[in-house]
């Protein structure tokens, strides 16, 4: 029963990975730019809930719209004045820039807020649970989370595939010059991307933020989380970033019954090895931004 | 560093081909006085420069290999960390668990990093564009997490380096020091005489446009490897001097990101794709160190800004900036061609094969 439970509350943290990764891959399959600051603004969105429930008072579920207007804005802001320079630069460049970026990001937070852990409460939910059987119970939280992913992600596909803004971001994702030519503003449309990749990870980061603690170094680790989904579900694809997401869950949650709980974070770092030496386009590749010509 | 490397006479044009200039011999004997001196410097220098002469020359050899990687390799690596922190372990594994004599270890350490660096590299270049660099930092993180979470080493409070305590205090400082010196001049030393090589020409050849170097006979995946291990080898060395000169090892702290940050930090202000680049890089973050490193945060911010603004204002560091305007290269890599024709109107020297950063 222990494995079951483990194995079920591996696949609902899955669901918060696939929200990080979404916005990774999202960054990367438009602008063909590797965020190396995406762990941090995984981070940002739990600050801004920590600063927004202590000045009104909100509920921390609450501030999550509040948070990403914020946050779409700086997406927005941040692309059009500084990341649009990149665009047709040496992939390095991104990655530099992004890693500096990272420094401030994470540098800045520890001189706001200290090294120690926050949290934020959200009050009876964080305890609430269905139980299934003894030994078995689901967490009201953790299944909302994942079942917002669930939405978060299909809402995307959807939005890709039946809007217009959705159809100039595959445009510039294939070819962002001859999208150029049909008249796509690209750097409006790279602009909106990372609004809404930010806009994305505000739900996943906030929501972490209350179902875990964090610091103003976790940024890496989510990360590498985030990464570790997309390229295990394969890039470019939104369902395989979602599976992607939940085997890396279920690798820590298992591996730590299996190990002990100090390899559960190496657990998800060796099935991402494994599945990068076998199977290096992912379990499922190909969809909507995965045609990255990107070397 | 020949003066000519050959000439070729066409009809009544000649054209000499050249790679250093007379200049280049001068600030050669004036860099080799230099270096005599600075091999001197623990005999009459105090204890603590020594000290802060080891940390220069470690730092300025991890930015040369970080530089042979990106500014040469065009592979961009987070996670040099890793090897840096295991030739720490490797360190600590030969001389204090094998007995090897400890300014022996420091070689095998380094022989050791090119040993992982081998499988990583197999792995990571299956990663497209900036993914690879991310796939680095997973690997750094699995290498920390192995030794951390092992008690044979000492888990995540570290080890001492046993065979270093018994030394004396001078006489430890001194030979990392003189180790040190030598990871330095090796750096510069593999740096310059690789890019020199046929695989130098390949190396910049892939930089340059990957798919026009392979079409041309180039093998893509070798050559990258070759630069990945050196660097491998290179940063594990740098780790294993490291570990002797600091007699503790954490995990938390040989394995720490920050590495990465100073690597980039010196190559971008310095100016990539260039030997010298990281040479200025590493002064000026030497001297930024000494001065405001006491200001914490802000300290790592200001290193963040650089690596922001540098790149995004395609500024090719300070080296980049003079090199742009005066054409000179202390370590000259290019060779020049001097057309000396009777040819109509054709006299001055032209200076050919472009660079791009």
């Amino acid at each position: 029963m222990e494995w079951v439970n483990s194995a079920v509350q591996g696949i609902l943290l899955g669901g918060l990975y696939a929200l990080f990764a979404t916005g990774l891959a999202i960054v990367f399959g438009i602008m063909r730019l590797t965020n190396l600051a995406h762990g941090d603004f995984t981070i940002l969105p739990a600050y801004l809930a920590l600063v927004l429930v202590g000045a009104i008072g909100l509920n921390p579920f609450y501030s999550i719209p509040i948070s990403m207007a914020i946050m779409f804005m700086v997406g927005y802001l941040l692309q059009r004045s500084l990341l649009n320079r990149l665009v047709g630069s040496k992939i390095a460049i991104g990655v530099i820039v992004t890693f500096g970026l990272s420094m401030v990001i994470q540098n800045g937070l520890l001189l706001g807020y200290g090294p120690n852990s926050q949290g934020l409460d959200a009050g009876k939910i964080e305890n609430m649970s269905i139980r299934i059987s003894e030994n078995l119970s689901i967490g009201w939280l953790p299944l909302i989370i994942f079942l917002t992913a669930v939405v978060v992600i299909s809402g995307l596909q959807l939005f890709l595939v039946h809007t217009r803004m959705g159809g100039a971001f595959r445009a510039v994702s294939d070819d962002h010059q001859a999208a150029r030519l049909m008249g796509i503003n690209t750097k409006h449309i790279y602009a909106v991307a990372m609004g809404v990749a930010l806009g994305i990870i505000v739900i996943g980061g906030t929501m972490m933020g209350i179902r875990t603690t964090f610091d103003p170094l976790l940024g890496n680790q989510r990360l590498i989380f985030a990464f570790e989904a997309v390229i295990i579900g394969g890039m470019g694809s939104g369902w395989g970033t979602l599976i992607g997401g939940v085997i890396l869950g279920l690798a820590q949650t298992v591996g730590a019954q299996i190990l002990g709980p100090a390899w559960s974070i190496f657990a998800g770092h060796a099935i991402f090895v494994i599945i990068l030496a076998v199977r290096p386009q992912g379990l499922l590749a190909r969809t909507v931004l995965a045609k990255g010509v990107a070397s | 560093m020949r003066a000519a490397a050959g000439s070729v006479s066409t009809g009544e044009t000649r054209i000499v081909v050249s790679v250093a200039s007379r200049k280049n011999l001068f600030i050669l004997g004036g860099g080799l006085v230099i270096l005599v001196a600075l091999a001197f410097f623990p005999v009459f220098g105090s204890l603590a420069w020594t000290r802060r002469l080891v940390d220069f020359f470690l730092f300025l050899a991890l930015a040369q290999f970080w530089n042979l990687l990106l500014g040469y390799g065009g592979i961009i690596s987070v996670g040099q960390q890793g090897y840096i922190g295991m030739g720490c372990y490797a360190l600590w594994f030969f001389a204090d668990v094998l007995h090897v004599p400890l300014f022996l270890a420091v070689i095998l350490a380094g022989l050791s990093g090119a040993i992982i660096a081998v499988p990583s590299a197999a792995l990571v270049f299956k990663l497209r564009g900036g993914y690879l660099a991310i796939g680095t930092m997973v690997l750094a993180e699995m290498y920390r997490m192995i030794v951390s979470n092992i008690e044979a080493t000492g888990g995540g409070s570290g080890v001492t380096i046993q065979a270093a305590t018994e030394f004396g205090n001078e006489s430890r400082v001194s030979g990392t020091y003189w180790w040190a010196l030598a990871a330095a001049v090796i750096a510069i030393a593999a740096v310059y005489y690789t890019m020199r090589s046929r695989t130098g020409l390949a190396l910049k050849a892939v930089r340059d446009d990957d798919l026009a170097a392979e079409s041309s006979g180039v093998n893509l995946w070798r050559t990258r490897m070759y630069t990945f291990v050196i660097a491998g080898a290179g940063c594990a060395l740098v780790g294993g001097i490291l570990a002797i000169s600091l007699l503790r090892i954490q995990p938390a702290s040989v394995f720490a990101i920050n590495w990465s940050a100073y690597m980039v930090f010196i190559s971008v202000i310095g100016g990539l794709g260039t030997i010298e680049g990281p040479i200025i890089g590493a002064v000026i973050f030497f001297v930024l160190r000494e001065t405001t490193s006491g200001y914490g945060g802000w300290y790592f911010i200001a290193l963040g800004v650089v690596a922001v603004i540098v790149p995004v204002w395609n500024l090719g560091g300070i080296y980049g900036f003079v090199a742009k305007r005066t054409k000179f290269f202390v370590f000259p890599l290019r060779r020049k061609v001097k057309i000396l024709g009777d040819g109509p109107g054709q006299a001055e020297p032209a200076t050919q094969e472009e660079v791009s950063a």
